[in-house]
């Protein structure tokens, strides 16, 4: 039965990671990582009951709250780039480049 | 080789390099300029003297003298040796040239007296060493030696024909004849590399046995000796390479009658000469030396009909009789070939000389500027004279002897064609030679400026070539005879070649019409005038063009080295550099740049570009985990 949550996990995570890839909007970019997070917390959570230690259940508040914090930093400079470059657009921020 | 002889042949050998080492090394008695004129005569004096002794006991007792040394030791070949070599071939030779090169030396005390004293003391040191290469090629026991002093009198001849070097034209002409020379030396190296590859030793005895007894395989020795020929070709300006020495005129005179006249240009002859008994046992080779020969004894005496420059007529007769010479050893009669060199070393060195005391006298070399000098040059008419007449072959003079033994030779060998060409240069070389001396010397015409006869230090030096023009015919044919007459190889063959040379053949007679037509008809044209030579060369003026142009043949030579070799090779050469060599560089760079375009799209600043490599490398490392 276990598995079925963690097939959910991963399904989540490559949806997330897909969405990471080949989206072009910044916030949606941020939308498929908070996926991903949440893939990763249904995993430990699996995890947690399969050996009926807690520490995972634990781990997944300690990653709602981080994924938080996460999100508002993140939110933060998509607005600064967007004052910047008026746009969110990640193929226009080529700010790496030398 | 006895003590005695070794001793009296080194002191032939060494005087001339002393004084050249001297000259050379001590700089201000060179630049003093006559003290180093007067140490070099007294050397090439002494290497004289001691030359006639050598003679004297080599003609007792005719050898062959041996002696050699190892050279260079070798573990697992036949050590290289040097040596000497001597037999009354070499001593007469070593005779002539010490005589020669002293007359000569002598005799340019008074031609360069204008010279400032540096350059005449480097005139003296070229002479000395001169001396010196020529003299050890001579009595050389090893064709390595042989090959080592050849070049250094070919060098000797660069220096000398540009020894006024400031004169563009005689640069160009030292250059010409150093290229020409070597282009048939390098035939001449792969000849020795064959024998030595196959014969396994220089030494000359070695070398003549091993030829006897067929140990070299004969189609070997064959090509090894034909390249050998080459050198000589090249040496003695033997069709086609004798554009050189014509062009070696540049020279101051005495240095043309001693090295282009005399000795290094009978380097070519000596060496065949000197190898004959190898050359006896490839007759197709000397098959071909007798038509390059002949041929080249034709050739050039046409060509001298039309010179203007009197040095040049006799430059061009030079090669002429070089071509009897080398005739003559093809036919085989190595007597007939020699006694040539031998008789034509003083009337040509004579005959340079006195052309030397015009040119000092009239300061040009045009003849058409020349006429009537008989009146006013007595003793250089004469001498002059005396050298024309040895030349055409006229009795009781030097040349008579010595050129119809070879005509005689050439028809008894039975060779038509080489004949035919012999008797007809005998007529054209009298017609040539009286036509210098009746435009010069006689003709109708008074001579421009005031010219005077030479000092006795010239004059002195070219009555004692004129007086040996005279008797060395006559006087020393008995004794070629003797020594070399049977040294042909077959035998009994010219043993009655000999007998019937001795006897008057109708051919002897012809030839000495000939010659007799020749001047007459010199005589007919240019100081009579019965018949304009300016009409007679209208008339011929396809034939008087050819002539003058030399066949074409400087031109073709000109056309061959600067545009085909020079421009050729600069191509070739240019062309490699533009896409050979440039075109690597080219190929990196642009490797580079190309490598630098493609891996620039993998750094595009773009994170999620980025992503894609991380999570692509995730799932090949998951993907290889899983296999």
């Amino acid at each position: 039965m276990l598995t079925h949550y963690l097939v959910l996990a991963f399904l989540l995570f490559s949806i997330g990671a897909f969405g990471v890839l080949t989206r072009r909007n910044a916030i949606a970019i941020l939308m498929a990582i908070e996926l991903m997070l949440n893939a990763s917390n249904i995993a430990l959570v699996t995890f947690s009951r399969l050996h009926g230690n807690l520490g995972g259940q634990l781990f997944a508040f300690f990653t709602i709250t981080i994924t938080v914090a996460e999100v508002a930093v993140g939110l933060a400079i998509v607005v600064l780039i967007y004052r910047l470059r008026k746009t969110v657009n990640a193929d226009e921020m080529d700010f790496l480049k030398g | 080789m006895n003590g005695n002889l070794l001793l009296w042949t080194l002191l032939v050998l060494l005087p001339p390099f002393v004084s050249f080492a001297w000259n050379g090394l001590v700089i201000p008695w060179r630049r003093a300029g006559k003290p180093a004129a007067y140490l070099s005569i007294v050397a090439i004096l002494t290497s004289l003297v001691a030359s006639l002794v050598v003679v004297k006991l080599v003609l007792a007792d005719p050898g062959p003298h041996t002696w050699q040394a190892v050279w260079m030791p070798l573990k697992h070949a036949p050590s290289i040796t040097v040596g000497l070599y001597l037999d009354p071939l070499a001593a007469i030779m070593l005779a002539v040239v010490a005589l020669v090169a002293a007359m000569v030396q002598i005799y340019s005390l008074g031609y360069m007296s204008e010279e400032p004293p540096g350059s005449l003391g480097r005139y003296f040191t070229y002479h000395s060493l001169f001396a010196f290469s020529m003299l050890n090629l001579v009595a050389a026991g090893t064709l390595i030696q042989i090959y080592a002093f050849w070049e250094l009198v070919g060098l000797c001849s660069y220096l000398l024909i540009g020894f006024w070097y400031y004169k563009p034209s005689a640069a160009n002409a030292a250059v010409k004849a150093f290229w020409t020379t070597k282009f048939g030396d390098v035939g001449f190296a792969i000849g020795l590399v064959l024998l030595w590859a196959f014969g396994g030793s220089y030494f000359l005895p070695d070398l003549f046995h091993k030829a006897a007894s067929g140990e070299i395989q004969a189609a070997v020795l064959s090509l090894s000796m034909l390249l050998v020929f080459f050198g000589a070709m090249g040496k003695s300006a033997q069709f086609p390479l004798h554009i050189w020495l014509p062009d070696a005129m540049e020279g101051p005179t005495p240095v043309s009658a001693l090295i282009h006249a005399a000795t290094m240009v009978a380097a070519g002859v000596y060496l065949v000469s000197r190898v004959f008994p190898i050359y006896t046992h490839t007759p197709e080779v000397m098959l071909f030396i007798a038509y390059i020969g002949s041929f080249t004894a034709f050739f050039a005496a046409t060509i001298a009909l039309v010179q203007e420059d009197i040095k040049r007529v006799l430059a061009y007769s030079t090669i002429s009789q070089l071509g009897y010479m080398m005739a003559a050893l093809g036919a085989g009669s190595l007597m007939a070939g020699y006694f040539h060199m031998f008789t034509h070393a003083f009337f040509k060195a004579l005959l340079f000389l006195g052309a030397g005391s015009v040119i000092h006298a009239m300061h040009t070399n045009d003849i058409w500027k020349m006429g009537r000098l008989f009146g006013k040059m007595k003793h250089t008419a004469l001498v002059f004279l005396i050298g024309t007449l040895a030349l055409a072959g006229i009795p009781p003079f030097a040349g008579y002897y010595s050129k119809d033994e070879i005509v005689v030779k050439l028809f008894e060998s039975g060779l038509t064609i080489p004949f035919l060409f012999a008797l007809v240069t005998v007529f054209l070389t009298a017609f040539y030679m009286f036509r210098v001396i009746f435009v010069v010397f006689f003709g109708n015409k008074e001579p421009e400026g005031h010219p005077h006869e030479s000092p006795p230090v010239m004059t002195v030096p070219m009555w004692i070539l004129a007086i040996l023009s005279i008797v060395a015919g006559f006087l020393f044919k008995g004794t070629f005879e003797h020594f070399f007459g049977a040294a042909a190889g077959h035998g009994a063959e010219a043993a009655e070649a000999a007998a019937h040379a001795g006897g008057h053949s109708p051919v002897a007679l012809v030839s000495l019409v000939l010659a007799f037509a020749g001047i007459f008809f010199a005589w007919l044209i240019y100081q009579k005038e019965a018949v304009s030579h300016e009409r007679l060369r209208n008339a011929l003026k396809p034939l008087y063009i050819m002539l003058r142009k030399k066949y074409w043949l400087d031109d073709i030579a000109y056309f061959l080295y600067r545009r085909v070799l020079v421009d050729g090779l600069a191509f070739l050469i240019g062309w490699f550099d533009r896409y050979i060599v440039d075109g690597i560089v080219n190929f990196v760079t642009w490797l580079t740049q190309q490598s630098g375009i493609l891996l620039r799209s993998l750094q595009n600043g773009k994170v999620q570009d980025y992503l894609y490599g991380v999570v692509l490398g995730i799932l090949l490392i998951l993907l290889l985990g899983a296999l």
